[in-house]
């Protein structure tokens, strides 16, 4: 079924969207297209590649993408396809290409932005008007690369909204995760995490500012945990992983007074003035790093802020008190890959680690209750979608019509404003120009 | 403890899962017993480094007993699963410690879907009270690295 743009658009309604936006084979087509082509996708962390010809290979939305680290210290991002005949050149997670990028199949070679080093035979071309050929150009480069405090974004069209334009105040997440490094600076370590999901990636994104579902959907999990606990003799020193299990069990009134902040172009976060990151225990001599890095008061401004999940539209999210990021890399319209990566805050005690991984592994991990109580969920629906007997989805809770005039805001914690906001986001990039 | 005590040790626990007799199955484990499933080949550090499992016994008991809730909604239905296991080696013993190395095929499955999974298992075992417990559980997958969809029950 093809389908032309308007037609999409009409899918998406003020507080209601249509189901095929999660279904359609058809639409997910259009949205790699027009979404991940026009918008700023995360692409990678620059301590992932230090040295020269360090490189990473990652997907913007079903796109191949290869990260590298150039002769000049620069950060590119090239297509991830020989000129040639379209094989994968870099294969690896993460490797060393050297000075040179050499496709495996003819030994086309490539310097680290992409241009031809050499071609082997070279005189066959000669006199076949080959240098004005697409191949002659090389790999091709993305359309812009923005590196923003180490964490590197990418946007494949040449032209569209620049990089501060488009994310604007939402930096300041990224900016609250760099800050709590007494050096300011993150470095990746951990390994990544990786759950395939067998549902759209948008249910993921919708999740991350759905504050209705933890008391219900991980009563399972958190509950469990929080039922064991009080099973144990007083006393018992507080187990870390129900310091990190219970504050999901909240009330819906803590969730409400948390807050949601929305900003323009689908960005928005949770846990405005508290959240379930707020009440872990100190790390005995870290807050005392912070204070001789920052000063007493900007330390406590930096630690107190606890933003719960910041939703990076399109598809990606970090949780800055507890330095994880998560890529919800779409793969069909009923296919996403979950990557969860973990951050070391340099200068800081490991046990700030140990937790991060701690985090990672019980809430987002394969073999992680809390992951399986949110997957069940999605999968469920992306069955059940089908049916055509109500084929439209509900995002209508403390809707206010004169929202869409409001660029950012702060609203009530278990509102669907940030819901709504990301899917006005994705219909304004689904035009044939880039607004 | 014999050789043959542990081998034999090492096929009932894996029995004990695939019959889901988990309390019995939590109660071979020492009070400081480790369930480990680490994210890298060859791994060494569970602490600094992620695994996909590295749980000690409180962990372990919110697990089982979240298998057993009535608002488990991903365990409804239930999952169920198989061990194939070749016969246990006795690989090391030191300090009262047993060290047994088994190789592995476990099938995972839920409604309709059975899932295959390949590894090694390694127990590291202590005699407590008479009886031969589990101080650690390290289990291998062959393809630790690869994405997953839902691990829900124990290898």
């Amino acid at each position: 079924m093809t389908r032309d743009l308007a037609t999409v658009r009409d899918l998406v309604r003020e507080t209601e969207v249509h189901r095929d936006v999660y279904t359609s084979p058809a639409v997910f087509d259009l949205e790699m297209k027009h979404v991940f082509g026009n918008a700023w996708v995360y692409v990678g962390h620059a301590s992932q590649i230090p040295a020269m010809g360090d490189f990473t290979t990652t997907t913007i939305g079903t796109t191949p993408v290869v990260m590298v680290r150039q002769g000049n210290g620069a950060i590119g991002v090239l297509i991830n396809r020989c000129p040639h005949k379209g094989t994968r050149v870099a294969n690896e997670p993460c490797g060393n290409a050297g000075r040179f990028f050499r496709c495996p199949y003819h030994a086309w070679s490539f310097r680290l932005d992409g241009t031809v080093a050499a071609i082997p035979l070279p005189g066959g071309y000669e006199n076949t008007g080959f240098k004005d050929s697409t191949a002659a150009q090389g790999m091709t480069p993305v359309g812009h690369v923005h590196v923003y405090r180490d964490f590197v974004f990418a946007r494949l069209a040449e032209s569209g909204i620049g990089f501060e334009d488009f994310f604007g105040e939402g930096l300041s997440s990224i900016d609250n995760m760099v800050d709590r490094s007494p050096v300011g600076k993150l470095e990746v370590v951990g390994g990544v995490l990786r759950y395939l999901h067998k549902c759209n990636y948008k249910m993921l994104m919708e999740n991350l500012t759905d504050t209705c579902h933890p008391m219900v959907a991980h009563e399972s999990s958190a509950g469990t945990a929080v039922n064991v606990w009080k099973t144990m003799p007083e006393g018992t020193p507080r187990h870390p992983a129900v310091e990190i299990y219970a504050p999901f069990m909240s009330s819906y009134q803590f969730y409400e007074a948390m807050g949601i902040r929305v900003w323009p172009n689908g960005h928005g976060h949770t846990g405005v003035s508290h959240s379930i990151h707020s009440d872990y225990s100190a790390i005995p001599g870290y807050f005392e790093q912070m204070v001789a890095a920052y000063g007493e008061e900007r330390a406590k401004s930096i630690l107190d802020t606890a933003r719960h999940n910041t939703a990076y539209f399109p598809n990606m999210t970090v949780k800055g008190p507890i330095q994880t990021l998560r890529l919800f890399k779409p793969v069909a319209a009923d296919r996403t890959m979950v990557e969860s990566w973990t951050f070391r805050l340099v200068g800081a005690p490991d046990r700030l680690l140990e937790r991060t991984l701690m985090y990672s592994r019980l809430i987002n991990a394969p073999t992680s209750p809390v992951g399986h109580d949110d997957l069940e969920m999605y999968e469920r629906a992306q069955d059940a979608l089908h049916a055509d007997a109500n084929p439209w989805i509900n995002m209508q809770r403390l809707y206010d019509p004169g929202e869409e005039a409001q660029a950012s805001a702060v609203a009530n914690g278990t509102t669907e404003w940030q819901m709504r906001n990301q899917f006005r986001a994705w219909k304004a990039l689904m035009r044939e120009a880039a607004p | 403890m014999t050789d043959h005590e542990a081998i034999a040790f090492v096929l009932h626990e894996a029995r004990l899962i695939d019959e889901q007799r988990l309390d019995e199955w939590l109660d071979l484990f020492t009070e400081d017993g480790r369930y480990w499933m680490p994210l890298e080949m060859g791994q060494t550090d569970p602490i600094l480094h992620n695994s996909l499992f590295y749980d000690d016994k409180i962990l372990l008991r919110i697990r089982i007993e979240r298998l057993k809730g009535a608002k488990t909604y991903s365990q409804k239905p239930k999952s169920r699963c198989h061990h194939l296991m070749q016969a246990p080696l006795v690989e090391r013993r030191e300090g009262g410690e047993i060290s047994t190395w088994a190789a592995f095929h476990y099938v995972e499955t839920r409604l309709d879907e059975q899932t295959l999974y390949a590894g090694w298992a390694r127990h590291t075992l202590v005699v407590e009270d008479g009886r031969p417990r589990i101080r650690l559980k390290r289990v291998d997958l062959v393809n630790c690295d690869s994405a997953f969809g839902n691990i829900q029950l124990f290898m």
